[in-house]
């Protein structure tokens, strides 16, 4: 199911909503959040039967392309989720502009920055350092 | 405004309930994996950059800040992970009966302990045998 298809006819010929994009935001959080269920399940096991691992073999680890893809699901899945969560709570609590708007752009911004290291990071063990 | 129209009840005045301390524990937790995610991005990352920096990132894990913080990450998580399923079942439309979210708000407070338990005591065991 597209997330159109939530809105209402009216609504989707006038283009108005929330922001012009509620349904968006509201059905993305719902995507990643389903898909976050088994990942964040596996990633705790994982985590619990490698504790106290070297670096051998974490990087192993991390070098068996199940793990690499299955790592790389849980980063995007886990900063988009971030992202749009974060952005929830301060457009509820924040409500001076000026400090709603800049922290939107760096909680936006960190999102995309700490999410693309941790993709660099996940790579480059992955395809060997 | 007009100050005498109806208002509804100021938080301060507002009996608790298992459902309304469920919700507010639903972002605090969201806020505290999100500051979780920075441990970890700089967990992948140190595991990238070679044998030193993973090895002052595992102990900084081993520490008993670590573990405290370790502990708080688990407990955030199960508890997030399951309160977020009894919003799936929500947004499809189930279990919206007053008995039923509190039954339901009982059961992830009872899964996200029981969840963190066993992922220590698995953890704990792993790492002693």
């Amino acid at each position: 199911m597209s997330a159109d298809r939530l809105r209402s006819p009216l609504g989707r010929a006038l283009g108005l909503g929330s922001a012009k994009e509620g349904v968006e935001h509201w059905w993305l959080q719902r995507v990643t959040a389903v898909a976050l269920v088994p990942l964040a399940l596996w990633f705790v096991t994982t985590l619990v039967a490698h504790l106290g691992a070297d670096r051998t073999a974490a990087t192993d680890w991390l070098g068996s392309p199940l793990t690499a893809v299955a790592m790389i699901l849980l980063v995007v899945a886990t900063f988009v989720h971030m992202a749009l969560g974060l952005q929830v709570v301060i457009e509820d609590y924040v409500h001076h502009e000026a400090t709603k708007l800049v922290s939107l752009l760096l909680v936006r911004l960190a999102c995309w920055a700490l999410g693309a290291a941790a993709l660099f990071a996940v790579l480059r063990v992955a395809l060997g350092s | 405004m007009s100050a005498s129209r109806p208002l509804s009840p100021h938080l301060q005045i507002y009996r608790p309930q298992i459902t309304s301390i469920l919700s507010i524990g639903h972002r605090l937790t969201g806020l505290a994996l999100s500051a979780g995610t920075l441990l970890l991005v700089w967990w992948l990352v140190a595991l990238a950059r070679g044998p030193e920096a993973f090895a002052a990132a595992q102990g900084l894990v081993g520490s008993w800040l670590g573990r405290l913080l370790l502990l708080g990450w688990t407990f955030s998580l199960f508890y997030h992970l399951a309160n977020g399923i009894r919003h799936l079942c929500w947004d499809a439309g189930y279990g919206f009966e007053i008995k039923t979210t509190t039954a339901s708000g009982w059961v992830v407070v009872a899964a996200s302990i029981g969840l963190t338990a066993i992922a220590w005591i698995a953890g704990l065991a792993a790492m002693a045998g």
